[in-house]
């Protein structure tokens, strides 16, 4: 009677074993990575290039280092969460989402401190191009923080009300991955655009580059 | 039983439109993509009329210098994007399952969800012909003519909206049909046993999954410029004019893949039916098919080589494009050495088939030419370029849609295609093709440029214009003649049964229409040719009787792709309204935003399959 067990959606059923959703969210990730890398493309392209008002020097990166690190420990609390409900332990599982959860909103805090900052100092999208490759491509990330947490809390609640429980902590594993990867993209918006941005790593490169060549030549 | 089946289709009266609003079904999706292509395609196609009209002669004033803009946007955008993809979706829709031996496809709401946001993008950007702004400046919407400061209607808007809403349906589809293909296959269907058809579609999935993100990014940041004020596209800014090509091109160029692979599917199954013979060196078009995708993503600054981009990356961009065209011919001499030796049937489907290998050939060997750049140079922007393009995306995937259609028509409606008809369609379209076309490469080599509205009868272009405009009306007679024997067939039509063909996959061991369910008990595969290496009771054992189709739990219907699909295509609306009245705008914005967080909530809590039809089956059991 195998046949019977094979409805569509059936996690068992799969050529691979590995389950449907989880692999959606892997190929949406990897889909999304394309989303982030023109717009760090944009920035890199465009980040000496405004004409007028401020560019990188505006980055504050003590301030934007404590967010990071924020946002990096909210990692480590969704993977709490996850052992927690993979262990049928529902208050640690409650705990630790909505740790996540808080975490990211005091990343988003961080972040709208930033932009009001900087609009103080008369840095908005309109701007210039820094702004507008700047605040587009760390306003879209912000944008999936934000998704992340009303994603979170959705589990949160949802598991007062009995649906999600430990048969099904694949849910809350699927939410995992999309919050490592975005805390990923952080990672890397957070070396490229406020370190190398803060620190001329390029032209130290560049300069290095050219000893190089001239050591050659 | 009788309760059960009763109760499964309670939601719902499958017989009426409601059940085509609501299903998850993929084969009706199929069909739905199918018509949807169709009616676009007439669309599109009418456009294109109004176009050779207006060049028959020199100097003539069928329609204005705008409206013309018009034509040849939107022939382009719709062609592309409303009947080429959509005509590729309806088939991965309606095949991909049976040739895998799966029920439904990984994520049925989610494939609804597709359907429905490709015909809503549809409806809004060509609703810009009722508001008088239909876009007007070029398929590729080239900024900076684009940004807010040249293109002061909200044209632009309606393209760039259009396409938003078209994109994401597109993602979602690329998305399901990975995960279908990779983890929906019946036992014993290996990745190296699927059809082509089947092996192409999981490699156009992903390059649009790896694509489709790239012009999300360029219309976005072009969206913003005109709306909100941002500089990305802004030259007196310090922006980079050619910032919007290389993003545009980055997914342009994998998108002539994701128009062309699924035609070169269709036309390595269909060969080896009317050869008699396997299909020659399957590993070898499976292989080529993905260098030609991964190739694809490095070539798309061939399109831009009069910019002035500096002689090392031309030089690259040269290289990579004439790289591309090894895997194609590898493909298409594995097609001839299919039917070398084979004992040949000329059917209708063959026909096209043929008709795409030639067609195709003489629009791969033209873009060849353009990969030599001093040649490029001469050709750039001319009708040489219009005659190209049109041999490999119409007599390239519009040729082996159409052979498709006549390949399949049988499994989907049951019924077969008439042949004299279908042979009557081929011989015009194929004489109406090359009348078209093969001139337009005279034209271009002897200086008419492209999207010019109309020219000086001193040009000595008069004459060959008027042949293209007389074969753009054969095109269209052949295509009345192809609908006509799809309305006539599927009315009247021979029945089909299971393999009318005598074909060798999957597809074809079940019923022609097939059960909703498709396989009333999954099969077990033991090669690649299944239907001719095994007797065809072992692919699919007849009914036993005591199979109750009840107990073959399907999804159900959902109203919830069909409310989202409405509410993400309205907030891109309201957009729309936002710039002419602002309180309109964010009302209806908020509005139709609340719907398509609701509908999401619901789609999320809602079960795969309904519940009274799981707890109704638990209890028959």
């Amino acid at each position: 009677m195998q046949y019977l067990a094979r409805s569509p959606e059936a996690e068992h059923a799969t050529t691979t074993g590995l389950n449907n959703r989880k692999l959606l969210m892997w190929a949406f990730l990897g889909s999304d990575a394309m989303f982030f890398g023109p717009l760090i493309a944009t920035h890199l392209i465009y980040r000496t290039e405004s004409l007028q008002g401020p560019i990188e020097e505006i980055l504050n990166i003590p301030v934007t280092t404590i967010s990071t690190f924020v946002l990096l420990m909210s990692s480590l609390a969704m993977v709490l969460a996850l052992a927690g409900i993979q262990q049928g332990k529902m208050g640690t599982f409650r705990f630790w989402t909505a740790m996540t959860a808080l975490l990211g909103m005091v990343f988003i805090g961080f972040q709208m401190v930033e932009f009001t900052e900087f609009a103080k100092h008369g840095l908005t999208p309109r701007t210039n191009l820094f702004g507008s490759t700047f605040l587009t491509l760390t306003g879209f990330h912000g944008a999936h923080v934000t998704v992340g947490i009303i994603w979170l809390w959705s589990l949160f609640f949802a598991s007062f009300r009995g649906k999600v429980k430990q048969e099904n902590s694949l849910d809350v594993e699927i939410a995992g991955l999309y919050w490592h990867f975005v805390d990923i993209v952080w990672i890397v918006i957070f070396g490229v655009i406020y370190l190398v941005g803060a620190f001329g790593v390029e032209d130290r490169v560049l300069e290095g580059a050219h000893a190089l060549a001239g050591l050659g030549g | 039983m009788a309760t059960n089946i009763a109760i499964l289709r309670r939601p719902l009266d499958p017989t009426g439109a409601w059940a085509w609003i609501t299903t998850v079904d993929h084969k009706k999706i199929g069909v739905l993509y199918g018509l949807t292509a169709f009616a676009f395609f007439i669309l599109g196609g009418v456009e294109a009329l109004v176009m050779r009209l207006q060049l028959a002669q020199a100097d003539l004033n069928v329609v204005s210098a705008a409206t013309f803009n018009q034509m040849f946007t939107m022939h382009g955008t719709t062609m592309i994007f409303m009947v080429v993809m959509p005509a590729g979706a309806a088939f991965f829709n309606f095949l991909v399952p049976l040739q895998i031996g799966a029920r439904d496809v990984a994520f049925p709401r989610l494939n609804a969800l597709s359907y429905w946001l490709f015909l809503f993008g549809s409806i809004l950007m060509n609703f810009s012909f009722f508001t008088g702004s239909a876009p007007d400046m070029g398929w590729f919407a080239y900024a900076p003519l684009t940004a807010a400061n040249f293109s002061t209607s909200s044209s632009v808007d309606y393209w760039i909206l259009g396409l938003q809403v078209m994109g994401v349906g597109t993602l979602a589809a690329g998305f399901n049909f990975v995960i279908t293909i990779i983890n929906m296959r019946a036992p014993g269907m290996t990745l190296m046993r699927m059809p082509v058809f089947t092996w192409m579609t999981l490699i156009v999935s992903f390059l649009i999954i790896f694509a489709f993100p790239v012009i999300t990014v360029a219309i976005t940041l072009l969206l913003f410029d005109r709306m909100f004020g941002t500089n990305f596209y802004d030259i007196t800014a310090g922006a980079d004019p050619l910032l919007w090509q290389h993003l545009f091109w980055v997914f342009g160029h994998p998108e002539v893949y994701i128009l062309i692979l699924p035609s070169m599917g269709i036309v390595s199954d269909i060969l080896p039916t009317f050869s008699r013979k396997p299909l020659f060196g399957y590993v070898t078009i499976v292989l080529a098919g993905a260098v030609i995708a991964f190739l694809g993503f490095g070539v798309w600054a061939h399109h831009m080589f009069t910019v002035g981009m500096g002689r090392w990356a031309t030089s690259a961009f040269a290289v990579a494009t004439m790289a591309i065209a090894v895997p194609t011919g590898v493909k298409v001499f594995n097609w001839l050495g299919t039917m070398y030796g084979g004992s040949i049937q000329f059917r209708t489907p063959m026909l096209f088939a043929l008709g795409f290998i030639s067609l195709f050939m003489l629009g791969g060997l033209s873009g060849v030419m353009h990969a030599v750049v001093p040649v490029d140079l001469h050709q750039q922007d001319t009708y040489f370029v219009v005659a190209h393009f049109h041999y490999v995306l119409f007599g390239g995937s519009i040729f082996g849609l159409t052979a498709a259609t006549y390949y399949w028509f049988p499994k989907i409606t049951g019924r077969m295609m008439s042949e004299s008809i279908g042979k009557t369609h081929f011989a015009l379209m194929f004489v109406g093709f090359n009348l078209t076309f093969f001139p337009m490469h005279f034209l271009g080599v002897l200086g008419m440029p492209r999207r010019i509205y109309t020219y000086a009868p001193d040009m000595g272009w008069s004459g060959t214009n008027m042949a293209v405009t007389i074969g753009a009306f054969v095109i269209a007679v052949s295509i009345a003649v192809f609908l006509y024997n799809m309305v006539r067939s599927a009315r009247v039509g021979q029945p089909a049964g299971a393999n009318p063909w005598g074909a060798a996959t999957l597809e074809w061991s079940i019923e022609s229409p097939p059960h909703h369910y498709n396989f009333a008990i999954v099969p077990t595969i033991r090669s690649q040719h299944p239907l001719w290496d095994e007797e065809a009771n072992t692919v699919e054992p007849p009914p036993l009787p005591y199979v109750d189709e009840s107990s073959i739990h399907m999804p159900s219907p959902s109203y919830w792709p069909l409310l989202l699909a409405m509410g993400v295509t309205l907030v891109a609306g309201s957009l729309l309204v936002w710039q002419a009245h602002a309180i309109a705008g964010l009302t209806m914005g908020a509005a139709s935003g609340a719907l398509a967080l609701i509908s999401v909530y619901r789609w999320v809590f809602e079960p795969a399959v309904a519940t009274e039809v799981a707890e109704g089956a638990a209890a028959h059991h």
